[in-house]
Formats: C-alpha cells, sequence, structure tokens
C-alpha cells in the first residue's frame, strides 16, 4: 500500500449529501479483473452525457478547481461494499476525501488502499466549503502524524481522529494482509482449541 | 452486565485483540462471486501464498448473469471473462462453486439460506454489502471490500473493530398487506440512512419473532440501508424448523446439539445497547420511496415531506417529483420483483396470490427474477410459473437482474420502476431510472393496476 504521511495541495468541492458508491463508480463499470482504469468511470453519470460529452456543470469538469483532495457533503460512499469506489477515486488522482461523516464499509476500503478519510464537524465541513467559494485555489495542509487539516489562508486549523492502528498502517504502508498472514500460528491455534 | 446475541457470537470469534486497535476476528463462512473476487484472487497470486481454507468458502456468480439463455455463452464479452475467471480461480483453488448451469446457482444471499450453509452463532462474510441477510439466523454476517476478501483467503480472519450495539424494536401486530420490506422501509425512513453507521442491529419484539424467515432476511438485508454493518435476529424455532433437513445443515444426530448451542445465544435480559428504538406495528403501512436513498421512503397514502437541503432537493428533481405530492395513482411502467431482498419463494407466493386470475395493465413490463435455481423450480412446482405467465409477467433465470442492471436487465432512462429490490440510488437500474422500492405485495398490485395502489385499501 502506498505510505500517507503529510499532503500540501488544492482541493475539489462536492457539496452533495449520501454520495453513494453507485455515483462514485456505477456497477456497469465493475467488469474488470484487475484494479486499474477505475478513474475514467469515477463519477460517470455526474460526469458525462449518454453521449460521453463532459457536463460542464460538474464539479471534476470545472478547471476553476483542481486538486488531489475531495470534499464531500455528509454520509459519503454509503451503500455498496465495492472497493472499486476507492480505486476509483485513487486512480483519479484522490490521495484524501475530506466529509463530516463516512459511511463504514467505504471507510475501511479508503484506508485499506492509501486514501485517507478525513472526518470533521459539519461546521467545520461548511467552513471549508465556504473557504473554497471565496478562494477556489486555497491550500490545505493535511498532516497525519500530527493529525490536522489546516488552510493556512485562511487561518483554519483543526485536528481529526483516526484509529491507531490504521495510522501506523497509512504512515508505513502496511497491509492488513501481511498482519495477519504473520499471525497464522495463532489462528491455527485458535481452530485447533475450536474444534477440540 | 449480561451478553447481548452480537457480543456472544462476536466476543467467541475473537483470536487475538492488538492492544488499542482491532480484534483479529475468525470468520466461519466466506461467500465469494465474480465481481469483488477477481482481484483479491490476483493479491493472493502476487504475495504467492494459498487460501488458508477452501473449504469454509462457496462461490456462485450472480452479479453480472443474464437471466436469458443462461445455458448460451454470456454475449457480454467482459462479463464472460468474469465469469470464467471465477471458475478458473475455484479451480485452482479448490473452491466449491455454484456456478451457471448448476442447479444451485442463485444470488449469493439466497443461496446461503436456503442450503443451510448460513446457520446461527456462525461469523459470515462476502464482498457484498447485502451479506447483513444472514443475520437473520443470528449469525454475526457483513458485507467486505476486495482487499478484505484476500484477507480472509489468506488467513480466515480480518481485523475489525468491535461495532457498537443497537436494538430496534417492534411490537404489535402487522396490519394485512404489510409485509417485512414495509418494516425495513419504515424503520430506515424513521432514523434516516445514516443512523445505524457504526453499529450492529439487533432487531427484536413481537413483529420479528412472528416474522417467517424469509421475512427476517428481507429485514436483515436492508441493514445496510441505514448505515448499519449487519443486523441480526435471535435464532428460535422459526430458524431451527428452516435450518433442518437442508443439503448442508448438521445430520440429525449432531443438530440437538446444535439446537442447545443455538439456544443460549439470544440476548441476555440485562444486556444494554448502546443504542435502543422502539417502534409500535400498528403505525406501520405499506411503503414506497419516493427519493435517491433508501431513507426516503413514505407511506404509500402519504405525502412527500418538504426540506430545503440542496441534496434532498436534488434529488426530487431527478425523480421528477414534488414536495406535497402524493405517489398513490402515479403511473409506472415497470415492475421488478427479484433482488437478495425479495426472491424467495414466499415473496412469490405473496406475488401469484394477489394476482391470481388477474392480467397486468398493458402497458407495464413487469420482470419475475427468482433468487436461486431452487426457488425457480420451486415456482414451477407450485403451480406459480402459471399463474404469473397467464397474468402477463415475464419470468427469467436466476441472479441479480435488475437490481443493480449490470447485465442487460435495465430501466429504461425517465421510466419510474416499482422495485422489490434495496437501493433506489440515481441510476442503480440503469441510467436515468427511477427507483420505487416496494414490498412484493405492492409491487405486484402496481403491476397490475399500472399505477401505485395502497393494497390495504382494495
Amino acid at each position: 500500500m502506498e505510505k500517507f504521511t503529510r499532503l500540501q495541495h488544492t482541493a475539489i468541492p462536492l457539496e452533495i449529501e449520501n454520495v453513494d458508491t453507485d455515483q462514485i463508480i456505477p456497477a456497469r463499470f465493475l467488469k474488470a479483473t484487475d484494479r486499474k482504469g477505475f478513474g475514467d468511470n469515477l463519477f460517470r453519470d455526474w460526469r458525462y452525457d449518454n453521449n460521453n460529452n463532459p457536463i460542464s456543470d460538474f464539479i471534476l469538469n470545472d478547471p476553476t478547481y483542481t486538486g488531489l483532495i475531495l470534499i464531500a457533503g455528509n454520509n459519503f460512499g454509503c451503500g455498496s461494499s465495492r472497493e472499486h469506489a476507492a480505486w476509483a477515486l485513487t486512480d483519479y488522482g484522490f490521495k484524501v476525501v475530506i466529509s463530516s461523516f463516512f459511511a463504514d464499509i467505504f471507510k475501511g476500503n479508503a484506508l485499506n488502499n492509501g486514501l485517507l478519510p478525513v472526518q470533521v464537524k459539519e461546521e467545520q465541513l461548511q467552513t471549508i466549503f465556504r473557504a473554497m467559494k471565496e478562494n477556489p485555489k486555497c491550500e490545505f495542509i493535511i498532516d497525519l502524524e500530527q493529525q490536522f487539516v489546516e488552510i493556512p489562508s485562511i487561518g483554519f486549523h483543526i485536528d481529526f481522529e483516526i484509529n491507531s492502528y490504521k495510522k501506523t498502517c497509512l504512515i508505513n504502508g502496511y497491509d492488513d494482509i501481511d498482519y495477519l498472514i504473520n499471525n497464522k500460528n495463532k489462528i491455527k491455534e485458535f481452530e485447533r482449541k475450536r474444534n477440540a | 452486565m449480561g451478553k447481548t446475541l452480537f457480543d456472544k457470537v462476536w466476543d467467541s470469534h475473537v483470536v487475538d485483540q492488538l492492544e488499542d486497535g482491532p480484534d483479529i476476528l475468525y470468520i466461519d463462512k466466506h461467500l465469494i462471486h465474480e465481481v469483488t473476487s477477481p482481484q483479491a484472487f490476483a493479491v493472493l497470486k502476487d504475495k504467492n501464498i494459498p487460501v488458508l481454507r477452501p473449504k469454509q468458502i462457496v462461490a456462485t456468480a450472480d452479479h453480472n448473469v443474464p437471466t436469458l439463455n443462461q445455458h448460451l455463452p454470456i454475449k457480454d464479452e467482459l462479463s464472460r471473462n468474469q465469469v470464467a475467471r471465477l471458475r478458473k480461480n475455484c479451480d485452482e483453488h479448490n473452491i466449491e462453486l455454484y456456478g451457471l448451469g448448476h442447479h444451485y446457482q442463485g444470488i449469493v444471499h439466497v443461496i446461503g439460506p436456503e442450503l443451510g450453509i448460513t446457520q446461527p452463532g456462525m461469523t459470515m462474510v462476502c464482498g457484498d454489502s447485502h451479506t447483513s441477510t444472514h443475520g437473520a439466523f443470528g449469525s454475526i454476517a457483513f458485507g467486505i471490500g476486495t482487499s478484505q476478501v484476500a484477507q480472509v483467503f489468506a488467513s480466515q480472519c480480518l481485523l475489525l473493530s468491535k461495532p457498537k450495539s443497537m436494538r430496534i424494536t417492534v411490537n404489535g401486530k402487522l396490519k394485512k398487506g404489510v409485509h417485512p420490506k414495509d418494516v425495513i422501509l419504515y424503520i430506515i425512513a424513521q432514523l434516516g440512512t445514516d443512523s445505524g453507521t457504526g453499529y450492529f442491529v439487533e432487531y427484536a419484539g413481537e413483529v420479528f419473532e412472528n416474522m417467517s424467515m424469509e421475512g427476517r432476511m428481507t429485514v436483515c438485508n436492508m441493514s445496510i440501508e441505514m448505515g448499519a454493518r449487519g443486523g441480526m435476529i435471535a435464532p428460535d424455532q422459526t430458524t431451527f424448523d428452516y435450518i433442518k433437513g437442508r443439503e448442508f445443515a448438521p445430520s440429525e444426530e449432531e443438530l440437538e446439539d446444535k439446537i442447545k448451542h443455538w439456544q443460549s445465544l439470544p440476548s441476555d435480559t440485562d444486556a444494554v445497547y448502546d443504542k435502543e428504538y422502539s417502534f409500535d406495528a400498528d403505525d406501520i403501512g405499506p411503503m414506497i420511496t419516493y427519493g435517491t436513498n433508501p431513507g426516503m421512503g413514505i407511506g404509500v397514502q402519504e405525502q412527500i415531506p418538504s426540506s430545503q437541503n440542496e441534496s434532498f432537493q436534488k434529488s426530487l428533481a431527478y425523480m421528477g417529483f414534488d414536495q406535497g405530492d402524493t405517489l398513490k395513482g402515479l403511473p409506472i411502467n415497470y415492475v421488478f420483483i427479484g433482488s437478495c431482498t425479495n426472491s424467495r419463494i414466499e415473496d412469490f407466493r405473496v406475488a401469484s396470490d394477489f394476482i391470481k386470475g388477474k392480467k397486468k395493465a398493458k402497458n407495464v413490463n413487469a420482470l419475475i427474477v427468482p433468487g436461486s435455481q431452487q426457488v425457480a423450480k420451486q415456482i414451477q412446482d407450485e403451480g406459480l410459473g402459471t399463474i404469473f405467465e397467464e397474468a402477463g409477467f415475464e419470468i427469467r433465470q436466476p441472479g441479480c437482474s435488475a437490481c443493480l442492471a449490470m447485465n442487460d436487465d435495465k430501466i429504461p432512462a425517465g421510466e419510474y420502476c416499482v422495485s422489490t429490490s434495496n437501493r433506489n440510488f440515481e441510476g442503480r437500474q440503469g441510467p436515468g431510472a427511477r427507483t420505487i422500492l416496494a414490498s412484493p405485495l405492492t409491487a405486484v398490485a402496481a403491476a397490475i393496476e399500472g399505477k401505485i395502489i395502497d393494497i390495504t385499501q382494495s
């Protein structure tokens, strides 16, 4: 897994609540057998019309906003367990998603792919959206080690919470699977006791 | 302090606890399908590691399969490739596959229970969020991402923090024409689409105690639609009777001991939950959804509520509705009866009971998609097939079908579809399609009338 420690970059605001994984990557694009290329179809039906022309008022097609950070409305990533949603976001280039609430499975999938979900309070999210309206190119600093988000241009600074185990994984690029494989003896012992 | 049903099952599956971190949770059964498994098999290949416990995995092809001419090669190249890849992976790793052409093939959450694979007290996972269905048996069952599918392949375990507990109690007796689907749509409408995030739900009270296993599966299936990873119902005689005699159920000799253990699973009377909600069966009527998430539900008689929230407005605009509208009487052209929520034999019995001797409205395309080959056979054996055909319904072969429209079963843009599935997200049933979630009874009634009606008023 790609490591994440600190990022200084601009962001893209997606001011919609309850963005479900069917919007992030519609089911008809889940037919691949590898993890690559899903970024092309990220937010497909919001991004392109029926004739595959870009829909100009969708935020990813608006040249005003660019960046590696996605700022999204409450309850981002609800719906299906498809990890393709996380793959689509990382393949497109996003490194961080900031929202006031994340759906459970999406959050886990993001963390397993080096995509940092940062949960902030609803009023903080609204402050961020306002800051971006005033200055679309405002820079963010996301520091995982110190667990804070900053927008230096407006003096905005907030701390965020993250599970300490997951933080260690992200900073070092560790996968859960390696940890589990290293614990195989414990797992086999558990099986043996249960079957005894 | 007493333990909840959830505590009992979780605690008995903890292999180890990390300090300040997640638990290593042992997984009893792993269900896989063609869409979310190929990249997980690829991880094994990259790391050159085997599947640890292939006998604890069951595979089927469901998400991507056509519902017509399943004996022919799949026309869509990508789908064909994905289904072929599943077969190759299962062969290589010695995993039992109930693929196309097998008499056990079907939607993963229909075949697990009907084959007796799903049992109380188990931990079960699948790369599909509706794995919560299996909680109807008093098992901890939840959807996982593909990285986690690979973890279970490699170690039969997952690293997870224990979720919080929620109990939803519904007491009283459901009115005639009110079905389990209405109960869960009502609960989600009351609590909201993110209310269960971070929780595992236990459904308790008379309504669930008196519900069939099929109904309990419908309820637990939709737990994820309020954000909960899973939902559970305490195992009881209804559960034991359902399991007995099924293909992979415990043998008669084993069953008695198993039942004794299963009877110890229900929550202790002094168990404490992190959150509790309580509803009255009397307040629940036939439900439908008007928006683009399952929490946007109302009684068939009710008006669409008002809100200035932009996302709410966007949702209504997509659906072509206004605040204050009533959906009763809304003309519809498509009806879909199927999906892991409502494609079991009981759903089709309810549907056929209502339509016997009636004909669907001329303008309506009505699709019946059984959840499994076994359900499809049962439909014919019980004579329901003739009833559906005489009423003008089209019966297809098993699969996920128009629930997520990965195959050719799509609803055209702009059309309303009254659907027994679980998600009314934008484009879920095809780009531009407008989904109205409902019970099988409300759905067939809409097919007959060509519009949405209140079944309790007819």
